[in-house]
Parts: C-alpha cells; structure tokens; sequence
C-alpha cells in the first residue's frame, strides 16, 4: 500500500481515538463537578483542561471554569484548533484519504458518525444536551472499531489502523496519570478521605475503568492499586502494558508481512524489556512522574519511527 | 433545444405518446408504478438522499468559506431505453469513438485529414488543448482514448444526437453504478418483474481494458499483471468520491502526484516498502498539470518527467496527453467529415447542426437569429459561458452579441433542439422534465465496450434546458431492457 494511505489510516485511528479519550475525560469531569460544591467543580474543569494540555488557549479565551464553557471549548470552540468537532473531521478527512485501503463498513461508519456529531455540534452544547454528545461520541469510536474488526482483512491496513490506536491510547492513559500523579503518590497518603476516594474514582472512570477496578479490587480504592491496574494489569485494554502489548503485536505482524524489521521494532524491543517483570514498587522507586515521561517520550519516539519506517511522508 | 414552457405537445415524451398511451419502453415499468401506494413512494423519495449522504456521494463545492459537500439530487423514476434503441445507439457511438481515435493519431501524425482539405489547420494550431509533444509519438496499442463519454440528446422516437464528445477526462461514470445500487435497494422488487441489463460490471471491465493497455513488457503488478493506478488531484477536488470509488472497485491504487516519482526511468509510487513501478496510469488530472517539467512548472499535481517514461514507452497514461483537443466544439462541427474520413460511411448518429462563428456566413446568420440560438464558446464545458437564445433577456443578448463580435472564432451556435422529456417523481406526481444521456465506452487493444445504460442527467426546473450538475441538474438510474 502507499506510504501516504498508511499515514492516512494511522492517524485516522488516532484522532478517533483522541477524540474517545477527550470524551471520555469529559464525562468524568462532568460527574465530579455535578457532586462536588461550586469551588471543587471549578478546579475540576481546570484539571480537565490541564490534561488535554489546554490551559493557556483555554484561559486567553475565558475568563473562568464553569462547566458550559469548559464543555464547549473542548467540544467546538474554534479558539480551540482542536476540538472534537475537528478532531472527528480529521477522522473523516484521513478515511477519505484512505478510502481504498478500507471496507465499506468502515467508511459508512466514520461518515455516519461524523454526520451526526458535525451536526450535534454546529451549535453551542447546553446543559441538557452534553451527556448525549459525550455518549454518541463514545458509541462513534465502538462503532468504527467494531466494523475494522468485523470486516477488515488482516493486511498491512488493519495493523497500521491498530499500531494508531494504541500508540493514541497508551499516550492518553498516561498523560491523565501523570496529572494526577501527585495523588497518586503514597506518601502524601490522604486514605479514607473522601476527597482523594473521589478524585482516584475520577482518573479511574477517564480511562473507562472505574466498574472493572472496583470488581478486581472488592471496592479498595488506594494509590499502589491504582497505578498498579492503570499501568501493569495487561488484562486492561486502556492499561499502558495492554497498549504496549498492542503495539508490539502490531508492528511484529508488519515486520512479518514486510519480510524485515526496521527501526521502529528495535525501539519497541527496548520499550517491551523495561515493562517486563516491573513492579508497583519499582515505579513508585523510580518516580511515577519520570516512569509516565519515559513511557510518553518512547510512545512518541515509536510513532514517529512508524512514520518514518514506513514512508509515511515523502 | 426549446425555449420556455417547453413541455408541450411537440416535444418527445418518452415515457408518454401524445394520446396519453405508455410507450413501450415504460410498459413494465408503469405497470409495477401503478400498484405502489403513493404515501409509500412519497417515503421512498426522501430515503434517497439519506442513503447518497451515507455512503458519502458527493462533490465539493467552494463557497466563500470552505469547501462544502453536496448531493447531486437523484431522482426515483428511471429513464428506460428499448434493447433496439440501444443497439442502434452503441453501433454509432463505437463508430464515432473509433473515427475520434483515428483522428487524433492522424492529427498527431500525418495529418492526412488536413492535406485533403476536409478540415482546416486552425482548428488545432493554436489550439489549447494541442500537444505540440505528441507529434509522431504513438501511444501503447495505438489508444488516445480509452475512456469516452458521449453526450446524447433525444428529439424523437427515431432522432438522437450527439450533442458533446468527452474524451478529456469524463466523469459522472460513479453515479452511473451508484444510481443503480440505490434503485436496487429501494425497488428491489422491480428488478424482478422488469429484465435491465446490469452496469455493475464496469468497474471490472475498466479494469480489463487498462491493463490491456498497458505498454509491452510492462507488467509489475499482482501476479506478472499490469499495476494500474489511478491518479487524483486529491481529497479536495471535486470528483474525489469517483476517483476513489473507481480505484477501489477495481483494487487498483489511488495515487496523488506526491506518491509518484521517476526512478530508474519508470514512474513508481511511494509504498510503505519502499518505491514501485506504475504500468498504467488512469489519470483524472488535466494536461496541464501532468508533468510540471513539460507543462505547467507551478503544478504541484503531476510527475516530473513522466513525459519522458512515456515516450520511452514505459507507461500508458489513459486518456493519452493531448486528447482533449477532441472536446473542442470547433472539432465537434467537423465530426461528420472526420467520422466518414476514417471510416468510410455516413455517421450514424448525426450532429446537432452547427453554426461555425469563424465563417463570415455563419456569424452573420447567428447574429440575426440570437434569440432562437444556443451559443456556446469552443473550449466551454460544464454549462457555463453560454447563451441559451429563448431562455435570455434582450440585455443578455444584447451582451452576448458584442462578445461574439469582438471574437467570433471562439464560438458556435447551434438550434434550440425539442429535448426529450422524462418524468421526475415530485410531491404532486410524476412531471415530465428535459433529459440527455452520456454513455461511457472503453476502447483497449482488446477492442471497445460500451456499458448497456449509462448518466441520464435532467433539468430539475420545470421547462430548463440545463442539465448540468453544477446548475441544478440532477440524474437518474439509466435502462437499457434486455431483449
């Protein structure tokens, strides 16, 4: 297939994916700030915005964080170049590009579930409409990725629409870890508070694992446990070890159908040994916030090494 | 072609004779017609948009802003043709398709048509669409045009015309087998009770007769096969939906002018393993914009050097550079001496009568008859630059003429024609409207295929003449019946 289709795939995979995660941040945040007093809900939205890496665009253009502009900025604003609404655009654009190398059920997908948000969100989200457009975003990603799965052939495509997703994933998942990390850390133990049980609850429900972790855990919510599910527990399919795994499983299939291992697979080597047999106590050694920056720095490395490898770009 | 208020008793219905009798082209259809429930086929009808917005069939337009994406309507009542018409028909559209071939090797070679005088030099010397590079050059298996879209217009039972030769890049070839994908899930039923002749094949078959035309030797595809490519100016063009569906029907790749480059003398293509030959492009990008080392230097569309490969002979470029001088209307008006020149008979689908402006007997009549003309410039396409003489105001007119003094050559007038009508399904029922049909042909060394049906477009506005999509034109599923 062409480099330049490749790309496209990739980064469609991506951008939906982003767009899943900013959903997904979003409607924990909404949760919190509807059960907490008017000052917690505040900081709530601006630890929102800090995660997706929004503060100084978001405060240029508001003057505080209440819930309707927080939701707005991240959902349409154009003072915001990335909002879901383009991030759902770029999605479409990349599966247009990349129309070839798709099937048919794919692109029907992505084209009905843009149809449908770009029209959710040609006008300002109100109070009521917020957790709707949060749902239709979640069930746009569920959709796409259960017509790859259903109907795609196990090629070259499929595997740089995966290698996308779990690059985009793994990122998402530590960039909200290490906004919370200083939660996280043992040391400044606040156990039993209610307040720290809420706001572990919340990195929890951000990552969709907030159900699972109390399942496996019987309800115990602590820091070790936390970083320990949200970081080792491969069974977790928005864990760093699962999207890790992901990729790697991904990049050994291209490697196979390309008959060669290229740079990207060395930097994934490297990347699987330091995962291999960690322990809580390890990171916690080493320093979550340092862990959480090596992990993203060699996430980013790896994706622009697929690029890269795989002539993405002329 | 007729004026306002045309729908009267002296145009061709085609569905309807004047005594209100259905013809018999629209016997079987009619009949299933008349059973369906009317609140149904009402449901019916707005379903359809839905289903185009779903798979995404669309065109950009530029607005001020951004480039939007719309539907061209589709309208639920097909436009139905006898076997016999058909064979009629396909019998002059191969002959006037191989008189076109012939004639651009001829022009590009020894120009016999010139020498014996039947037709003049200045028609193509200093002709836009001349390429002064394909002199003496001959493309692989002797084809300028692989793919040919003819327009046709209906004036009687037995009166077609040709009113357009498209042999540049024709397109709209993706509404023909989208149209008929959407009939299908829609009437699924009618397709039982009345035998068409199916379309859906083209894409396999355009497939076929690239490949065939591949040059010797050439074949760097899947299993010692031709790789075949289609080459898009990109997402935003557009006709980007039909260059990515056609290249998608036929597993062929899609190819923008950034993933092709010339290495080792051969044009190859950036894959995610590295560079790979193209035997065969099918491009959708103009002349110009090919190669910016022979033409347009600005072009960020094309190869650089692909001329070069071509004239080596390491690639064929469908339709051959150069071809489009075949969609001059100044060329149209000879087609009758260029079609018995080549081929030694009398063509048999006629031209609409032409006036040449660059005649000094010409120009004076059409300028004594504007409001009775359709005045068209020779390089115009897509409706746009034109007169429709009984349709314009006394200023148009007025405006018009001093254009067409101050530049007479660069026009031709021809008489408003009685288009055809076909019904179009609206709120208060069926209501006849002008149509014109565009077959699609495929010419290969194998030989030419012509897809039983084709691009029926129609005038939405009640009494318009204009068919074009970027004006209001919608189209309709095409039938050709089989026997």
């Amino acid at each position: 297939m062409l480099g330049r289709t490749a790309n496209g795939l990739f980064w469609m995979f991506r951008y939906l994916e982003r767009a899943e995660n900013t959903a997904r941040l979003l409607e924990a945040g909404l949760r919190m700030a509807l059960t907490r007093d008017v000052t917690t809900a505040q900081e709530e939205w601006r630890s929102v915005i800090a995660t997706l890496g929004l503060q100084a665009q978001y405060e240029a253009a508001n003057d505080g964080y209440d819930g309707i502009s927080t939701w707005n900025f991240i959902l349409r604003d154009k003072a915001n170049p990335a909002n879901v609404r383009a991030m759902f655009g770029a999605v479409r654009t990349n599966a247009r590009l990349a129309r070839i190398e798709i099937s048919g059920d794919v692109w029907e997908a992505v084209n009905e579930s843009w149809m449908k948000l770009d029209r959710m969100l040609s006008r300002p989200v109100g109070q009521g409409a917020v957790g709707e457009v949060v749902a239709t975003i979640r069930r746009a990603g569920m959709r796409v990725h259960g017509a790859l799965d259903g109907s795609m052939l196990r090629d070259e495509a499929y595997h740089f629409a995966r290698a996308g997703t779990f690059v985009e994933r793994g990122e998402s998942t530590a960039r909200i870890l290490d906004m919370k990390y200083f939660l996280l850390l043992p040391s400044l133990s606040y156990v039993g508070s209610s307040l720290d049980t809420g706001q572990w609850d919340q990195v929890l429900r951000s990552v969709a694992g907030s159900r699972v972790y109390s399942w496996l855990n019987a309800g115990q919510i602590d820091a070790r446990g936390i970083v320990e599910f949200l970081v080792l527990d491969d069974r977790f399919p928005r864990s760093l070890a699962f999207c890790r795994g992901a990729v790697s499983t991904n990049l050994a299939a291209l490697a196979r159908m390309n008959g060669a291992e290229v740079s990207c697979h060395e930097l994934m080597l490297n990347a699987d040994n330091i995962m291999k047999d960690l322990t809580v106590d390890d990171i916690f050694d080493r320093g979550l916030h340092e862990f959480l920056v090596d992990f993203m720095n060699r996430n980013a490395a790896i994706g622009d090494a697929i690029a890269e490898d795989y002539r993405f770009l002329a | 072609m007729a004026g306002k208020g045309s729908e009267s008793a002296s145009n061709f219905d085609e569905m309807k004779q004047p005594d209100g009798g259905v013809r018999p082209a629209y016997a079987d259809y009619c009949g299933w017609l008349d059973e369906q429930d009317a609140a149904w086929l009402k449901r019916k009808s707005s379903e359809a948009d839905d289903s185009f917005r779903r798979t995404g069939i669309t065109f950009n337009v530029y607005g001020e802003d951004e480039a939007e994406e719309r539907l061209i309507p589709f309208d639920m009542v097909p436009r139905i043709i006898t076997a016999a018409e058909w064979r009629k028909l396909s019998r002059g559209i191969e002959q006037r398709v191989r008189a076109l071939n012939s004639f651009l090797y001829d022009l590009y070679h020894r120009q016999e048509i010139i020498r014996a005088g039947r037709v003049p030099e200045r028609l193509f010397r200093g002709n836009d669409a001349w390429l002064q590079n394909m002199v003496g050059f001959t493309p692989p298996g002797g084809i300028y045009t692989h793919i040919v879209g003819i327009d046709l217009v209906r004036t009687g039972p037995d009166e077609f015309f040709v009113l357009e030769d498209n042999a540049r890049t024709p397109s709209g070839v993706s509404y023909m087998l989208e149209n008929r994908e959407t009939m299908m899930s829609m009437f699924p039923d009618l397709f039982s009770q009345v035998p068409v002749e199916t379309v859906s094949n083209y894409p396999r078959r355009l497939a076929r007769s690239l490949a065939a035309s591949a040059p010797p030797g050439c074949a760097h595809g899947k299993g010692g096969k031709p790789r075949v490519a289609v080459l898009t100016p990109g997402i935003y063009n557009s006709a980007y939906f039909e260059h990515a569906f056609l290249a998608d029907q036929m597993g062929a790749e899609l190819v923008e002018g950034s993933d092709l480059r010339v290495i080792d003398g051969l044009v190859q293509m950036r894959t995610t393993r590295g560079y790979a030959p193209v035997d065969v492009l099918y491009r959708r990008v103009d002349d110009d914009y090919l190669d910016p080392l022979t033409f347009e230097p600005e072009s960020v569309l094309g190869v650089p050097g692909i001329m070069d490969v071509y004239r080596a002979g390491k690639i064929t470029i469908a339709n051959a550079p150069g071809t489009g001088i075949c969609d001059d209307k100044a060329i149209y008006s000879f087609m009758p001496e260029i079609v018995e020149f080549y081929t030694g008979e009398k063509p048999l689908l006629p031209n609409v009568q032409t006036w040449r402006c660059a005649d000094d007997d010409s120009l004076a009549y059409v300028l004594d008859n504007l409001s009775d003309l359709v005045v068209k410039e020779v390089h115009g396409s897509g409706g746009y630059g034109m007169l429709i003489g009984p349709t314009a105001s006394k200023k148009e007119i007025r405006t018009f003429r001093t254009k067409l003094e101050a530049n007479p050559q660069n026009y031709i007038a021809q008489p408003t024609l009685s288009l055809s009508t076909c019904p179009i399904y609206t709120k208060k029922g069926l209501s006849p409207r002008h149509v014109d049909l565009r077959p699609f042909v495929l010419f290969s060394p194998d030989g030419i295929e012509i897809t039983p049906g084709g691009l029926t477009r129609v005038a939405l506005k009640k009494g318009s003449l204009v068919v074009n999509s970027s004006q209001g034109g919608g189209t309709k599923d095409t039938w050709v019946l089989k026997d």
